[in-house]
């Protein structure tokens, strides 16, 4: 029972408006009002509940990016975290970077630290990808419980309740193991000013993709970025027969 | 439960341009002569320039006298001023007015900066140089020693929910104690109103009068961008009695942005007033349409600023602190800056404190050092001679030809005598006690928005990017829960739903049917500060929320 390893990725804060770069090759980041994806800061949190009721020895926070990564790797660290990793990638890769890369970054990871758990949100709120928590699991064979909506360690196994179309669905799963953390599973604390402040003292490893023996490059390409048609107004009609000559009149019927 | 605390040698409330200025001086100095020094800095936006607000036309000088060196240094200043336009409006039409070398607002030699890039640019040397910088923390508290100097500051405690009691995630803020505490919160600062009262600081000037700016930027058709230009205008839509004009700057930093808007003076006396309203009507001037037409909205905010000038500037230093920047209120108003007079006031306040504060045998009369040194300096300094000449422009407007007699004020004495004369004019007082009951005004017919050049106030403050945490105590808070329905609806028609930039306050009919009540959006709040300046009855008290809430300003 000794490591986690949390991922935390650095998003467009949810309550900005996003504008598209007028070459349609992405939206706007520069200066942007950037934070922790809020489902991983539901992970951290759930990581350091674990931590604080010795489940586990040390939690690891790890973020892939742009040195700017490294202030969401420091909240985790003020959450909790013992210690980050920070796995530069940056330019063409770093937005080309996708759940496939991600995921094979973290599986070796994962493989390298010893981990028990690896603990990841759900999905990011920029690319709703949903994709990395499944993939690291396939990656390493290992099972998986997403949803997480709640966790309990029971031994070696830990029980997961997942959050389903069909209401909730409770699992065993032995470790290690990768969870995917959703957002009824618990509230994430504040990190104050002195943890902040504390969280300066606390090493953030960095490496590079290819330290791990990742290959960063995209099967994916990204033609064009739009943002969604303007909704057009609609039309009211008075009777019946005036929508069905309306719908005559624009070939519906 | 205990606080948790720390110590720096000086403590700086607000990542402005003031408190950036005055924690890079310091480390300067520290540098230089190789001393020791913590500097802290706290800001409550979620990163340095996200509550940053301006026009702006930045005149070079404090930055000359700070960074030498700023162009290699990579300051995001791109845009040097190129044309200079200033106009007065009538409805249909547009007066030419000469921009004659020597007038204030001429702008020869200056650069159009996006604010909020240039604040971050000065966040970033100021870590290079060791200043601790802390984003997202408010400082909610004044905490004094005993002797009744100023001890340093405490953040908020946060995870209170809205009816006040303690959540789950509920930390007690921290407390962080200095030799000295700047105070650098920008116009009309929350902190600094209790200092005010605190240390009698204001009882020898005149009680500062405020303006709102509201600002859009907006990318336009290539074919109409004047990279360098300059507009400015008085007149329509504001009557010759509303104090106002508008600005329209062409930026050159690769995308045909221009950053506009109005501002207008908050002793405006017509109750039915919207700021909001005024600014997005004249954007259907023709000669501003023109520019805007084909182009896209793609920013929104608002900030009050200070209009006082040399009258109504306050004592400045008190046991264990100080004040700096737009707080105490620096702007020169015709030219329409205050971002140089702030960096240097900051420096100043830095040079006044190092020697002090770095003194082996320091002997003090109270536990928070009194540097009274920083007032002797900006009294010395090109602040004050510039404050002082342009003293009487601004009060010139209150006659009964208004803004014509403040034009031919300003054409006559400031640009002949630059302010020698020697009389100095009173402004006309507090700005809320100027509004006139409604019943003695009429209603103003503003034309509905049309999507393409004006826009609703909702579409527009979610373009701030403005946000809080839900579940905490409302930030904007009455003294009397009863008084907004009793006074400013009554009397006033509840001015605070049409000053308000934002949409925080409305008057909304009660659920039993008779009678409104004030419903108060606090979330969407923009930190502007125009309703704790503007209220009739000085019943709104702003408070700082949790931090990290407010606009997410980008470049504003």
């Amino acid at each position: 029972m000794s490591r986690v390893l949390v991922g935390v990725k650095r998003v467009i804060d949810y309550a900005v408006k996003i504008r598209v770069k007028p070459d349609h090759s992405g939206v706007v980041t520069d200066g942007v009002k950037h934070s922790m994806n809020p489902f991983c800061e539901i992970a951290v949190e759930e990581a350091v509940k674990l931590k604080e009721k010795k489940f586990i020895k040390e939690v690891v926070a790890v973020s892939c990016g742009p040195t700017q990564v490294t202030e969401t790797i420091r909240t985790a660290l003020a959450m909790g975290c013992d210690r980050g990793i920070h796995v530069e990638v940056s330019g063409k890769d770093y937005e080309a970077m996708g759940p496939l890369q991600i995921s094979k970054i973290f599986a070796a990871l994962a493989k390298k630290e010893e981990a028990s758990l690896v603990i990841l949100g759900k999905q990011a709120i920029d690319d709703d990808c949903n994709q990395t928590g499944q993939m690291t699991a396939a990656l390493l064979d290992w099972p998986q419980g997403t949803f997480a909506s709640e966790v309990t360690i029971d031994g070696e196994k830990v029980k997961v309740v997942r959050e389903i179309d069909g209401g909730l669905e409770t699992i065993k799963i032995s470790m290690p193991a990768v969870l995917t953390a959703d957002l009824r599973l618990n509230t994430p604390r504040y990190a104050t000013l002195p943890n902040i402040m504390k969280a300066k003292k606390k090493k953030i490893a960095t490496m590079k993709p290819a330290d791990l023996g990742v290959d960063m490059v995209s099967r994916v390409e990204v033609l064009r970025v739009d943002e969604p048609p303007t909704r057009l107004a609609g039309v009211k009609v008075e009777t019946v027969d005036d929508l069905v000559a309306k719908l005559k009149a624009n070939g519906t019927i | 439960m205990e606080r948790f605390a720390d110590e720096a040698d000086v403590v700086i409330v607000g990542g402005g341009p003031a408190g950036l200025s005055a924690a890079i001086r310091l480390k300067q100095l520290a540098n230089e002569q190789e001393k020791e020094l913590r500097v802290c800095l706290v800001e409550k936006a979620s990163q340095i320039g996200a509550h940053t607000l301006s026009g702006a036309c930045l005149e070079p000088s404090a930055l000359n006298e700070l960074f030498p060196d700023w162009k290699e240094r990579g300051a995001p200043l791109n845009t040097p001023v190129t044309e200079d336009v200033f106009s007065l409006l009538t409805k249909k039409y547009r007066i030419p007015v000469p921009m004659l070398p020597g007038l204030p607002m001429n702008n020869h030699g200056n650069y159009i900066v996006r604010l909020g890039h240039f604040v971050r640019w000065l966040g970033e040397q100021a870590e290079e140089l060791g200043v601790e910088i802390y984003p997202g923390y408010a400082a909610a508290e004044v905490l004094f020693h005993e002797d009744g100097s100023v001890k340093g500051i405490a953040t908020n405690d946060v995870g209170i929910a809205k009816d006040g009691s303690p959540k789950d995630v509920f930390e007690r803020g921290m407390e962080l104690h200095a030799k000295v505490t700047l105070f650098g919160e920008g116009c009309h600062g929350h902190l600094a109103k209790q200092l005010y009262r605190q240390f009698n600081l204001r009882e020898n000037c005149e009680p500062q009068t405020y303006a709102i700016g509201l600002k859009e930027v907006w990318l336009i058709d290539e074919k109409k961008w004047r990279p360098g230009r300059v507009e400015h205008s008085v007149g329509w839509p504001l009557n010759r009695n509303t104090y106002g004009g508008s600005f329209l700057y062409h930026l050159n930093e690769g995308e045909p942005l221009v950053a506009l808007g109005v501002v207008v003076g908050l002793d405006y006396t017509n109750p039915y007033l919207s700021p909001f309203r005024e600014f997005q009507r004249w954007k259907h001037h023709p000669f501003i349409a023109k520019t805007l037409e084909g182009g896209n909205r793609i920013a929104y905010g608002a900030r009050a600023l200070n209009e006082g000038g040399y009258q109504c500037l306050p004592k400045v230093t008190f046991p264990g602190g100080m004040l700096i920047g737009c707080s105490p209120g620096f702007m020169n108003v015709p030219k329409i800056k205050g971002t140089h007079t702030a960096m240097k006031s900051g420096m100043l306040a830095a040079e006044a404190i190092f020697p002090k504060v770095t003194a082996k045998d320091l002997a003090s009369e109270t536990a928070g050092l009194h540097v009274p040194e920083y007032e002797d300096n900006l009294k010395k300094s090109w602040i004050w001679k510039e404050l002082y000449s342009v003293r009487n422009i601004r009060p010139s407007f209150h006659n009964y030809f208004g803004l014509y007699g403040g034009m031919v004020y300003t054409g006559v004495f400031y640009w002949i005598l630059r302010g020698k004369e020697p009389w100095t004019l009173k402004h006309a007082g507090l700005d809320s006690a100027q509004l006139k009951p409604a019943k003695e005004c009429t209603a103003i017919e503003y034309p509905k928005p049309d999507g393409k050049l004006s826009f609703d106030l909702l579409s527009s403050v979610a373009l701030s990017g403005t946000n809080h945490e839900g579940d905490q105590p409302p930030h904007l808070t009455l003294k009397d829960d009863s008084i907004p329905v009793t006074n400013n609806l009554a009397i006033y028609d509840g001015p605070e739903q049409r000053f308000c930039p934002a949409g925080v306050y409305e008057y909304v009919p009660l659920e039993t049917g008779e009678g409104m009540r004030l419903q108060i959006n606090a979330q969407n709040c923009v930190h502007c500060k125009t309703c704790d300046i503007k209220d009739p009855s000085q019943n709104i008290n702003w408070v700082v929320p949790e931090g990290s809430g407010g606009p997410a300003y980008n470049g504003m």
